[in-house]
């Protein structure tokens, strides 16, 4: 199980802002946090299972993609971009 | 007392009041997002609101007090694939159907949903979304949006949609299938070469229906104002040599007493946007199109260089005592009590205002 970090809102939408997900990949670590988590579905991850424009994912710090891997113990942190207007 | 409901860049406003004695904000909402448009259902009084986080994506909210909670709506999406394709960016405009329970959205890049239920769910029209001339549909500077939906008066049957830049689309089956209908459209940005074989590029910015005498539509083209009396199957040029100091603009609106009328807001062509001379005004036929008049009494006169888009720009009540609203990217909401003659401002120093309706 990799420990899935989120902030507001996103931490609202799923009861809390630690969780743990199975998944060997971001997209699929991702992808169980919306099966767990149903509201956040279509939040981080687009239709087509990208990351969002403006949502970076970091895996034990570095910045991940899509197909980046996870391993049990990883740290998964979901944060807004520092992009906007 | 008039309910507005103020979608602007950063949130939600309803506003509360009357052109006489005033506007107060009595509600925000969605801070910091993007709200594309906001409306009540006159049926049920329940409030829908599109947004879009910068972060997070669009999506429809719903909530029967304004100032409580929101419930997110479920099933805007379009249909999942890994990888290619668009995602959804936006969605414009929240319209009631004429069946109970049905309500209408679309967006950006060009889907049309369906809720039977008031709102919580939603599900994509396959129909127009799996036309076969989609892959030849191009966007406009707004997107690929779809941003008119204009039902038929007490036939669920019967919808036109548009879609910039695509056009006019009109069913009669209740959206199982669905055809162009873009004749006598003339898309002044083409080469002139190309405007006889174009039949699915057509900028279109706004159209309304007159409920009284349905099959009478009015379009705010890219650069034109049309009408059609044959429930949109063709378009007449309205905005050529009838007195308006320029076709350009986004939203337009009809009485809906008087199948005659409509309102629109010029603003100078495609590469400026802004209201014409730095002076703010509504122009109005009473004549089906045939010649326009400026109705600005109390608008900005001078130095005032105002975008309205095509969702900020809405009616309430009818004839003479018609209340007419609209608001600028500049933050700024007028309103009319009399059906035009006279204006106020009713809200300042608002963000970017996207979109204003009546509730």
């Amino acid at each position: 199980m990799a420990q899935v970090m989120l902030r507001a809102p996103l931490s609202e939408l799923c009861g809390g802002r630690s969780h743990d997900v199975a998944g060997t990949t971001v997209q699929e670590v991702l992808v169980a946090l919306e099966q767990a988590h149903p509201p956040i579905a279509g939040w981080v991850l687009d239709e087509r299972r990208r990351i969002r424009e403006h949502v970076n994912v970091f895996v034990n710090g570095t910045q991940g993609q899509e197909g980046t891997p996870v391993a049990s113990g990883d740290l998964v942190q979901v944060l807004p971009a520092i992009t906007g207007g | 007392m008039t309910e507005l409901l103020v979608g602007t860049k950063k949130g939600l406003f309803r506003l509360e009041g009357d052109t006489a004695s005033g506007f107060e904000i009595t509600a925000r909402a969605f801070a910091g997002q993007s709200v594309e448009y906001a409306m009540r259902d006159p049926r049920t009084g329940r409030y829908l609101a599109s947004v879009t986080s910068w972060f997070y994506g669009a999506r429809i909210w719903v909530t029967d007090d304004p100032t409580g909670e929101w419930e997110q709506a479920e099933g805007t999406t379009l249909p999942e694939t890994d990888g290619d394709g668009d995602a959804l960016k936006r969605l414009w405009v929240i319209v009631p159907g004429e069946a109970e329970g049905v309500l209408y959205t679309g967006g950006d890049p060009g889907p049309l949903f369906e809720s039977r239920d008031g709102g919580l769910t939603w599900a994509l029209n396959d129909g127009l979304w799996n036309h076969p001339t989609r892959p030849e549909w191009e966007p406009g500077n707004g997107g690929l949006c779809l941003h008119t939906i204009a039902p038929w008066p007490g036939d669920p049957s019967k919808l036109l949609v548009a879609i910039s830049a695509v056009g006019v689309w009109l069913t009669d089956d209740g959206g199982e299938t669905w055809r162009h209908s873009n004749t006598g459209i003339v898309p002044r940005y083409l080469p002139e070469e190309a405007r006889a074989d174009a039949v699915i590029n057509h900028c279109v910015h706004d159209v309304r229906r007159a409920p009284s005498r349905p099959e009478r539509l009015f379009m705010q083209f890219h650069d034109g104002v049309y009408r059609s009396d044959d429930a949109g199957a063709t378009w007449i040029d309205i905005g050529t040599d009838t007195g308006l100091p320029s076709d350009f603009g986004f939203p337009i609106v009809v009485d809906p007493a008087d199948p005659d009328s409509a309102y629109v807001i010029p603003l100078i062509g495609a590469e400026d946007r802004t209201t014409p001379g730095g002076s703010v005004q509504v122009w109005e036929t009473r004549d089906a199109g045939a010649s326009w008049a400026p109705r600005g009494d109390g608008l900005p006169s001078h130095d005032a260089y105002l975008t309205v888009l095509r969702e900020a720009f809405d009616n309430a009540g009818e004839g003479a005592g018609m209340e007419l609203y609209f608001g600028a990217t500049s933050g700024e909401v007028f309103g009319s009590g009399d059906a035009g003659a006279s204006w106020a401002q009713v809200a300042d120093h608002l963000p970017p205002v996207y979109s204003v309706r009546t509730a």
